[in-house]
């Protein structure tokens, strides 16, 4: 067992944190969800510790049940997107040939459009729901997963373990679960926290956008929405939630990089 | 015989229209022929049968997806793009100014931010290691973490209500003279300097320093030229083709932040057109906005594909 260096330590804590706060939310928040308890944008007092919101709900219970949404969604979305991109992208690597040609084109003609757009396109028609979104959020971050994994599992495939499995006559589903995957699984892991990071500022804009998490639901997009009103009076309740998403972004960064450096052959050993 | 850079070139801007095209079709079919109806969606849930019905015929709904399509494109490509649903309106007369308005942001973004990124980059490289670096980097990956519209509020709360130096709402019209126009959209144009400043001066600094370690910087270090004079000359020629997919990359990257932008300013733009009707399920609007964009996006990675093809002196000059 080595030593966690500080910068991951911090990182490790406070992404514990939101997690915790996210599962707990129902036990720790002080104040319902939609619970009206005091005056609107009241300021910051020994019962509202973080003030009230534009209808007078409690800012930091908002902030905590925002946070079980918003780190749900994303969650959701991440493992999604994981579970279809690395799938096909270790499939283009196994298969090779027309398999490869083929989604490695689709994917690039789905990377062609912006994500923003194609999920603003997307939800013009469809109905704005969690799943919904989940399921957008999903399939349109699996093509940056597909190319890392199909680029990663590429280096794997040729390498004599992955031939000698093959020459033993392993089916293509041990190949993919038994020879690539455990190889592949530290760039994965460090790349599954950028990509979580991006969901969290995905879901957020949408919300503010007002097509992502609808109301009377909180999440830290909306919230912002719901409150930037204040802002040209001087209240800063709509800045909250910009706390909460840099310092949950950065803490998930800092663990993201130790365990790339931690596992990663390639950056010099481990350590 | 034709000039091989020019196959080259050439060979990108077919990639780059079949892409539009394949992308104008994904976007087509995003809309069309998704589970969700939509006239059911225009309409709501309420709607009677027979309005459902009509609706549907209005749209041409009940021809075949490819009908639809052809249809569609060929008014997109003879400059038609419909009608909006909700108000009428001709689709291409409304965006026309939008975009003027969109790009004019846009452009102040970039003329700002890419003569500094490079700049920031180049001093990052001089400085490796050092403070100027680490504290680049730091403020930098700080930007980098706030999503664009908290980073416009942010910047609201401190500029234009602590310290009412700026203006917080970007409104513009024709009658405003130019200074005006440049006063008006200030904050914005911050904003979006910001968010791309940040991942364009980090590649910058990257690309740069993966040139420094070849053995014509060491010369030119050993005969005695001083160190912002090798990084200039001898390094920077050489990262440009990386420094211009980098800077192209942002700009495109500066075509989506800007939907987000002109919401939190209500700058009277292309993103705000496309996010109100949105919300409304004004599905011709969405088509349209959405093609506008991907074209932008995709053209800008053909712009960064040929520079970096004309950067590359072994291409220009073939044995």
């Amino acid at each position: 067992m080595t030593r966690i260096p500080l910068a991951a330590l911090i990182g490790l804590v406070l992404t514990s944190t939101y997690f915790l706060a996210a599962v707990f939310a129902g036990f720790i928040a002080p104040y319902g969800m939609a619970e009206i308890a005091g005056d609107s944008w009241g300021p910051w007092s020994s019962t509202h510790l973080l003030g009230t919101d534009s209808i007078g709900r409690d800012l930091l219970s908002r902030m905590i049940y925002g946070g079980r949404t918003t780190i749900f969604v994303a969650t959701a979305a991440t493992i999604l997107s994981f579970s279809i991109g690395c799938s096909l992208g270790f499939l283009a690597a196994v298969k090779g040939g027309w398999v490869d040609q083929g989604l490695s084109r689709w994917v690039d003609l789905m990377m062609s459009i912006p994500s923003l757009i194609s999920a603003l396109v997307v939800l013009s028609v469809l109905p704005v729901t969690l799943p919904v979104l989940i399921l957008v959020m999903g399939l349109l971050d699996a093509t940056r997963v597909f190319r890392l994994s199909r680029a990663v599992a590429v280096d794997i495939t040729v390498m004599d373990y992955v031939e000698a499995a093959r020459l033993r006559g392993e089916r293509q589903g041990w190949i993919i679960f038994r020879e690539i995957l455990p190889n592949a699984l530290s760039p994965l892991v460090a790349e599954m926290g950028l990509r979580f990071i991006f969901m969290v500022l995905f879901i957020s804009t949408l919300s503010f956008l007002g097509l992502g998490v609808q109301p009377p639901l909180a999440d830290w997009g909306g919230i912002v929405k719901e409150n930037k009103e204040g802002i040209v009076y001087g209240i800063p309740a709509a800045l909250v939630p910009a706390v909460a998403i840099s310092t949950l972004a950065i803490s998930v960064n800092l663990v993201a990089d130790w365990i790339l450096n931690r596992t990663s052959s390639l950056k010099g050993g481990r350590g | 015989m034709v000039h091989p850079i020019l196959k080259l070139v050439a060979q990108r801007i077919a990639l780059g229209l079949v892409l539009l095209w394949a992308a104008s079709v994904l976007i087509f079919i995003g809309t069309q022929i998704l589970p969700g109806d939509v006239a059911q969606s225009i309409l709501g849930q309420s709607a009677t049968p027979v309005s459902l019905a009509n609706l549907r015929a209005e749209l041409g709904l009940n021809d075949p997806p490819l009908t639809r399509y052809m249809i569609w494109a060929s008014g997109v490509l003879h400059g038609d793009l419909g009608h909006a649903l909700t108000n009428g309106q001709d689709i291409a007369d409304a965006m026309g100014k939008r975009l003027g308005n969109t790009l004019f942001l846009a452009f102040w973004a970039a003329v700002i931010s890419i003569p500094l990124a490079v700049s920031l980059g180049l001093l990052a490289v001089r400085y490796r290691g050092r403070w100027p670096d680490k504290l680049i980097s730091t403020v930098t990956l700080a930007t980098v973490s706030v999503p664009e519209f908290l980073l416009g509020y942010i910047l609201v709360y401190v500029l234009s209500v602590k310290f009412r130096l700026l203006p917080s709402l970007a409104t513009i019209n024709d009658g405003m003279s130019f200074g005006d126009k440049l006063y008006a959209i200030s904050l914005p144009v911050l904003v979006l300097v910001l968010v791309v400043l940040g991942h364009m001066m980090r590649m910058t600094r990257a690309a740069i320093l993966n040139v420094m370690q070849s053995p014509y910087i060491e010369t030119a270090e050993l005969k005695g030229l001083r160190p912002i004079a090798v990084i200039a000359r001898h390094a920077f020629p050489n990262a440009i083709a990386p420094v211009v997919n980098v800077v192209m990359l942002n700009l495109a990257y500066l075509v989506v932040g800007v939907v987000v932008v002109e919401v939190v300013f209500v700058y009277p733009g292309m993103g705000q057109y496309l996010v109100d009707h949105v919300a409304k399920r004004d599905v011709p609007v969405v088509q349209a906005c959405g093609l506008v964009f991907a074209a932008i996006y995709i053209g800008l990675n053909i712009v960064a594909d040929v520079v970096s093809i004309l950067a590359n002196p072994r291409l220009r000059h073939p044995k």
